[in-house]
């Protein structure tokens, strides 16, 4: 009995197994996920709230809601999701809702296509609820397996749905798994942070310069603190996230951090996304003559010796004026470079790009003013600055900053002496980048601002500067002294201070080489005389 | 006939020598930092001058410490006496085979003029190169010694201004050591010691 009861035994184990095995379908078990390396002490996929399929972006929210309830909350205080930012300084309201750029120019009127990029859901029009928790969007951030998509054009919407839009297009948006994707969730990444701001100006490294989607999985010369397959920082180990309010800021950036490196629990409580932060204000261990320059220069002026570094090519101009061209069958058309680059769009005008630029540099003390819409201003042979940059050598919290410095023309009302916000994106009538039609488009756009438009417009020529602080090289490739230290060098045009081998004095330099000349001159003179009357 | 005078001692002819090939080695440097010119690079022209700036500190404070045990500073003295008598041998009697009115001697190893210079050079011109070459090495520590308002390039012009006149004087110095009793005598003098005079 005994040898036949655990022969059958053994088969009905063997049978089990198999059924066990063939009930996994192949294909899952090949591309099973890997183990979810969890720095949490909450693995989401078990959670049973997230294991629904759901229909919208919202839902997804309401579950993360019932168990981290004052989420939403901290959000709600936030840049990201206000898009509107009271500077504390010049009183000027800020933020995206309210600023004028010289990219895109303006979120109103096209709320739809621009806030794909808020943290929201359904931020459609001026009625958006900014109270509304369950349209914080969590996944935009906390996504991890790259599936998370806010196509834009939806108001910030996710599709569940195969669609076609723009409808009668032929494009298919594809629909997301929230599921998902709700179920993988975890901390920010280089990824999500750069799904929105390495697109900024409404394409890849457009507006930054030191941020495009080569920073994703940077090597360590392109950023010396990302390298993937080094230190593999993520965004947020410099911009330190806390109670979901992300430390650094553009609209008051610190230019010069006099703290010294961050301590934990330093009474300060301070939290900059400064170099400084980590390094402290005296970092050259081997040369200690390099800490003397953290005086005068930003970490960032030598250790960033160019932008666009990582093979994306960045905008340096934009002419709106030339916008509008069309082919002979009134068709939009696009010109590209020989690198096959965009150079010009019937929509949009015309660009200029660059890779590897050398950045521009300016005395910065953080302090930001903006021309905002309701400024008066001034049509001038000069420029008009989209963001004014303070700072000067003499104010003791100025540093010498690097700069990308972006010009273009744009919309200007000569009558009303302001800038202009167009409707350029949706697919209506009034949209400029459909219909092309300037008069159309101002009116509804300068509606939507609240702003008075006079009926007439000509463009301007402007200007906006952009601190660097990205793509930090390693040290082996920080400027040399004579990038600087030299005639005609990186700071040729800086001014307020001395700097050895651009600087003389002209008078001392002229005087001192005439008087070493003269005493040459006078002792072969003399020596001259006395070999002559010594011969006699 | 010749008399030979045991003039300059083994100390006294390192710290002139290697005084003079610091002094020259830091016109060369600091020129190039400068912007006068190129030769080593920006980065190693001041890690040398650096470096041969401490060398001179340290040779000083030898030469300091010499003259004041040997009491050879009185060689610094100044005198007018005399003075306008060298003045008028180096204008005109020079050229008339006139002898020299200048015997130097081991209690007198300078003319008046020499004591004149080198005293200008001691108490006036190292005074303004040191001064402003400290100041010009620490800059990063001026704040936190209370002189912010401290503006380098005052400190940049004042080094600079020592630079020109120690260059003038090199120039002049290298040719007047061909005044002595032959042309070579001066140089011979400080190289083995002794001194060959009338």
């Amino acid at each position: 009995m005994k040898p036949v009861f655990a022969r059958v035994a053994l088969g009905m184990c063997c049978a089990a197994w198999l059924a066990v095995a063939v009930a996994v379908p192949a294909d899952e078990a090949k591309s099973a996920p890997k183990p979810l390396k969890l720095n949490t002490t909450a693995d989401h996929t078990k959670f049973k709230e997230l294991q629904n399929p759901f229909k919208s972006g919202p839902e997804v929210t309401k579950a993360c809601l019932a168990c981290h309830t004052e989420a939403a909350g901290q959000i709600h205080r936030t840049k990201h999701w206000k898009w509107e930012y009271l500077n504390p300084d010049t009183k000027q309201m800020l933020g995206k809702k309210t600023i004028v750029n010289n990219f895109c120019i303006s979120i109103a009127s096209n709320y739809a296509s621009c806030t794909s990029c808020h943290v929201g859901y359904g931020w459609k029009d001026a009625n958006f609820d900014f109270k509304s928790e369950e349209n914080v969007d969590c996944l935009a951030c906390h996504d991890t397996t790259g599936n998370y998509k806010k196509p834009p054009g939806l108001a910030g919407n996710v599709v569940t749905k195969d669609m076609e839009f723009p409808p009668g297009s032929g494009k298919i948006l594809k629909a997301i798994d929230l599921s998902q994707i709700a179920q993988k969730v975890g901390k920010s990444s280089r990824d999500t942070c750069g799904a929105c701001h390495f697109f900024g100006g409404g394409g890849d490294g457009v507006k930054h310069g030191d941020l495009d989607s080569s920073m994703s999985a940077p090597d360590k010369e392109l950023d010396v603190h990302m390298d993937a397959t080094g230190l593999d920082f993520t965004c947020a180990t410099c911009h330190k996230t806390s109670s979901h309010d992300v430390a650094g800021s553009r609209y008051t950036p610190m230019a010069k951090d006099t703290k010294g490196a961050h301590m934990s629990g330093r009474a300060d409580n301070g939290n900059p996304a400064s170099c400084v932060a980590c390094h402290g204000n005296g970092p050259h261990k081997k040369e200690p003559r390099l800490n003397q320059h953290t005086a005068k220069v930003a970490c960032q002026t030598c250790h960033i010796p160019a932008f666009a570094r990582g093979g994306v090519a960045t905008k340096m101009t934009w002419d709106w004026s030339t916008a509008g061209q069309t082919d002979a069958q009134g068709q939009q058309i696009t010109r590209k470079d020989a690198k096959g680059r965009i150079t010009y769009e019937s929509r949009k005008g015309d660009f200029t790009l660059a890779e590897n630029v050398k950045p521009e540099y300016a005395w910065f003390n953080g302090h930001i003013e903006y021309t905002l819409l309701s400024d008066k201003i001034e049509k001038t042979d000069q420029r008009t600055p989209i963001n004014k940059l303070g700072g000067s050598p003499t104010d003791g919290k100025s540093l010498i900053w690097p700069m990308k410095v972006f010009r273009g023309s744009q919309p200007y009302d000569p009558i009303n002496k302001t800038l202009i916000t167009p409707h350029t994106a949706g697919n209506d009538d009034t949209g400029f980048w459909k219909n092309l039609a300037w008069d159309k488009a101002i009116p509804v756009g300068m509606k939507d601002s609240g702003a008075p438009y006079s009926g007439k417009f000509e463009f301007i020529k402007t200007e906006m500067s952009w601190p660097i602080t990205h793509m930090v090289a390693p040290k082996e490739k920080a400027l040399g002294c004579t990038e600087c230290h030299t005639k005609a060098g990186r700071l040729a045009g800086i001014e307020g201070v001395y700097l050895p081998g651009r600087d003389a004095n002209k008078l001392v330099d002229t005087a001192g080489w005439g008087i070493a000349l003269l005493t040459l001159l006078g002792m072969i003179g003399h020596g001259v005389l006395r070999v002559i009357r010594r011969k006699r | 006939m010749i008399q030979r005078v045991y003039m300059f001692r083994r100390f006294e002819r390192f710290w002139h020598w290697s005084q003079a090939g610091l002094i020259i080695f830091l016109l060369l440097t600091g020129f190039e930092i400068h912007g006068a010119y190129a030769n080593f690079g920006f980065k190693k022209a001041v890690d040398y001058h650096v470096i041969a700036a401490w060398s001179l500190v340290g040779l000083w404070i030898f030469a300091i410490f010499w003259h004041l045990a040997t009491g050879e500073w009185r060689h610094y003295i100044p005198t007018r006496k005399n003075v306008m008598v060298m003045a008028k041998f180096y204008s005109s009697g020079i050229f008339k085979h006139e002898p020299h009115p200048f015997r130097p001697s081991l209690v007198n190893k300078h003319n008046p003029l020499q004591r004149l210079t080198y005293l200008a050079i001691l108490t006036m011109l190292s005074p303004l190169i040191w001064f402003t070459g400290w100041l010009y090495l620490f800059y990063a520590d001026w704040a936190a010694w209370g002189l912010s308002k401290l503006q380098l390039e005052w400190v940049a012009v004042g080094h600079t201004v020592g630079a020109f006149l120690m260059l003038a004087f090199l120039i002049s110095h290298l040719y007047l050591i061909t005044t002595g009793h032959k042309v070579t005598s001066q140089v011979k003098a400080m190289i083995t010691g002794w001194e060959e005079l009338d």
